[in-house]
């Protein structure tokens, strides 16, 4: 019959419409913000410098200013300022700590390569992407400051992966 | 299928006056190409699809290379005789030279009626600016007809023959040719005065006259 | 400088165009549709010259998301042109990063580990399902369906997007594979998760087509209209399932067999008439085709390293020479083209985009059909305008 398929079709669509009211495999909408989907944990979405302790974040780091994580990012979006002098890390050995460490987030694309070349375990990938500012420019200018993180807050977001980078810098 | 060394043996044959030369591949991929006389260019390549065992129908891939001159230092070594009836003396001899630069097309053919492939033809031009010229082979295989387009746009070489030889993807208007090694980007293509600017000029304080530039000191709205 | 020959209205000689300007043919009108338009896939411009509704020429613009990626390419070292390649075809970016993969691994004569090719098919196939779910809703899309195919297939599209997020850390930009194997491993829930996603995708695909499949206004639209013969798609270099749509066996899984595609038991759905419902049948047919490849590769997948001992990803430095890596993306044949010079990036980076190739005979096939068929066949060729400019 001419029009079956229309009919068949249309069939579905209205299969899909009832489903919608109780099937949640019909009605996949999330109503953000007052609902939430559950980020997976190895979503990564900008970097953040892991610092040892809470207490004194920038006096912990454990970023030595190496320079690999600059050289390599592909959009060069880190800017790294190596300090003069050396001073105590967490283990109080004598570091060389970066005095300047910006990070231009409008240009960060979040491929994750600074995480993987870092020798240190120093920078990590945060999973923060609510980080909208009014102001286009500074607001995305995220520096030192802003991106140290303590090492618990790293335990929370990857909790197997974070005891087992203590473990290696333990040994 | 044949090896490159016989498909060359075989366009010699076919065509005496066409140069053909192997060009080696040193990498592990081993993929050899024949570099061709640009003047029997479209013989050779109609030839090499028309070919009953090679049937190379289908052109996938049609790529510029910018070979900018380069000064090449060579070591010449000559014998001088001694002239009381030593052993004869051997006098080094260094040349500067410059080797001319060129645009070069590469080809990568396939074929879809045999399976087989890849076998990679190149051209080169003169040089790189009035005989940047090469013939076309969109009247052999029409896939080439917009990456000889890229290639006119992104590198300066003229296609003869070619049905619709214009920019593809600058605009128009655009002079120069960007893929070239000494391309030199402009400051901006639209400057306007931004916030942006204060942010730089506030960034540039930061840095010691003796530090390398960071990422700011690239042209206001340019990426480095 | 040499002389640039400008075209700005795309005024240069196409295949027909009817000179007649007599009061009983009118004048031909010339529109311009794009690069702002919703239906063109992307910032994609056509200049099309009509007579009535029916095309007599037909321009396509393109080079407004030109990001020069190849020279960016020359400039970043083999690591770091990684991510960019996800950006090319950023629907399939699993596909784009095992193309530069596989040719940075012909240029170092590096070897893959065996979870790692497996991971890579898996992960290949699903792109596949993807990118064919996106192409039939967007299809449907242009047709005029306002959106109700394009929501059935974007909620299948979802899962995958969640399993791809839940593996690499990103929906879309996956930055997976690398030189050697690939980046992170799969946790058994993932394997889980992807094995149900598969087996459930057969009764997607079977709603999906009671829906369209024999809708008699999808046949009307799209049967007959953009028909491609073989000889013209063989010489144009069209590749991918636009190629299989016109009768031309040609599949690179089975002619190069590259990674380890010959271990799997898979046909390749062929078209008879090579117009837009034989491609859109195609598509689906294909992703029908790949759920059978999932579930064996899922089934057979080996544990072992996921990343060769050998492999270098940083400060890598490959010898003097070059190599050209194809594979069969979901969108046809994407290859890249690496010539090193022993540094550490390369001298010339070069993207085989299918897109890009695929339109060559955008024209040939708008030609004598009405506006609204040059939106269903430019939907049906499939591009992606991020590879179509790099």
């Amino acid at each position: 019959m001419l029009g079956s398929g229309i009919l068949q079709g249309l069939a579905v669509t209205a299969r899909n419409l009832t489903g919608s009211f109780h099937d949640p495999a019909r009605y996949t909408t999330t109503e953000y913000p007052e609902q939430r989907t559950v980020l997976p944990p190895n979503y990564r979405n900008f970097p953040f410098l892991v610092s040892e302790s809470a207490a004194d974040a920038m006096g912990t780091m454990r970023c030595v200013a190496c320079q690999i994580c600059e050289k390599e990012c592909p959009p060069q979006c880190i800017y790294i300022e190596k300090s003069k002098d050396k001073k105590p890390d967490a283990a109080g050995k004598m570091q060389i700590y970066p005095l300047i460490f910006d990070i231009d987030v409008s240009v960060c694309m979040s491929c994750q390569i600074c995480v993987e070349v870092c020798p240190f375990d120093a920078i990590k990938m945060d999973q923060e992407f609510e980080i909208a500012t009014a102001d286009r420019f500074q607001g995305l200018l995220f520096d030192r400051e802003k991106l140290a993180k303590p090492n618990s807050y790293f335990h929370q977001l990857h909790p197997a992966e974070a005891a087992e980078v203590d473990a290696r810098l333990a040994a | 299928m044949e090896t490159p060394e016989q498909i060359r043996d075989r366009l010699r044959a076919r065509f005496p006056a066409a140069e053909v030369t192997l060009v080696p591949n040193p990498s592990p991929a081993a993929q050899h190409s024949l570099l061709v006389g640009a003047a029997h260019l479209a013989d050779v390549a109609a030839f090499l699809r028309d070919d009953e065992a090679l049937r190379l129908d289908y052109c996938s891939n049609v790529t510029g290379v910018d070979w900018p001159e380069k000064e090449v230092v060579e070591t010449v070594r000559t014998s001088v005789p001694d002239p009381a009836g030593g052993p004869a003396k051997v006098a080094e001899q260094k040349i500067k030279r410059v080797q001319p630069g060129c645009l070069e097309v590469v080809y990568h053919l396939y074929s879809m009626a045999r399976g087989h492939g890849p076998v990679i033809i190149r051209a080169r031009t003169g040089d790189r600016s009035d005989r940047a010229v090469l013939p076309s082979l969109t009247p052999v295989w029409r896939s080439c007809e917009f990456q000889e387009r890229e290639i006119f746009d992104l590198f300066g070489v003229r296609f003869e023959g070619h049905p619709d030889l214009r920019r593809i993807l600058m605009w128009d208007e655009f002079e120069d040719h960007p893929m070239r090694k000494d391309y030199v980007e402009p400051d901006d293509y639209e400057w306007e005065p931004t916030p942006h600017d204060a942010v730089l000029a506030k960034a540039a304080r930061h840095r010691t006259a003796a530090a390398a530039p960071g990422p700011a000191a690239a042209s206001p709205g340019g990426q480095p | 400088m040499i002389e640039v020959p400008t075209d700005p209205f795309g005024l240069a000689p196409g295949p027909r165009v009817r000179p007649v300007h007599d009061e009983f043919h009118g004048d031909l009108l010339e529109v311009s549709m794009g690069p702002h338009h919703p239906s063109t896939h992307g910032v994609f411009r056509m200049i099309v010259t009509l007579d009535g509704e029916t095309i007599v020429k037909l321009k396509p613009v393109f080079g407004y998301l030109h990001r020069n990626h190849e020279k960016l390419g020359e400039n970043a070292t083999y690591l770091a042109s990684m991510p960019y390649t996800d950006r090319l075809d950023y629907l399939c970016s699993m596909t784009n990063n095992w193309a530069y993969a596989l040719a940075v691994e012909k240029l170092t004569g590096q070897a893959v580990p065996e979870r790692a090719e497996y991971l890579r098919v898996i992960l290949a196939e699903l792109t596949r399902l993807l990118n064919h779910s996106c192409l039939a809703g967007f299809l449907l899309q242009d047709c005029g369906c306002s959106g109700t195919p394009l929501m059935y297939a974007f909620r299948e599209r979802e899962k995958i997007l969640d399993l791809f997020e839940a593996l690499s850390g990103s929906r879309m930009m996956c930055n997976y594979q690398r030189f050697g194997g690939c980046r992170v491993d799969p946790t058994p829930d993932w394997l889980e998760a992807a094995k149900r996603l598969v087996d459930g995708y057969g009764r997607f695909l079977d709603e999906f087509e009671e829906l369209l499949t024999g809708n008699e206004i999808l046949m009307a639209r799209t049967q007959g209209v953009g028909r491609m013969p073989a000889a013209l798609a063989i010489s144009a270099g069209i590749t991918g399932p636009m190629l299989r749509a016109a009768g031309v066996a040609y599949d690179l899984r089975k002619v190069d067999g590259y990674g380890i595609y010959p271990r799997f038991n898979f046909r390749v759905p062929l078209g008879a008439q090579g117009d837009t419902y034989d491609r859109y049948m195609i598509r689906i047919l294909e992703m029908r085709e790949s759920i059978p490849i999932l579930q064996q590769a899922l089934r057979e997948l080996p544990a072992g390293p996921i990343l060769d001992s050998k492999a270098k990803l940083r400060g890598l430095r490959p010898k003097a020479g070059e190599a050209y890596g194809r594979i069969e993306g979901p969108k046809g044949e994407i290859g890249f083209y690496l010539i090193s010079d022993g540094g550490p990036n390369p001298y010339r980076y070069r993207v085989r985009a299918p897109s890009f190739v695929n339109l060559t005979i955008l024209e040939d096939l708008c030609l004598g059909h009405t506006v609204a068929d040059a939106v269903i066949i430019l939907g049906s060729i499939d591009i992606v305008l991020g590879e179509v400019d790099r």
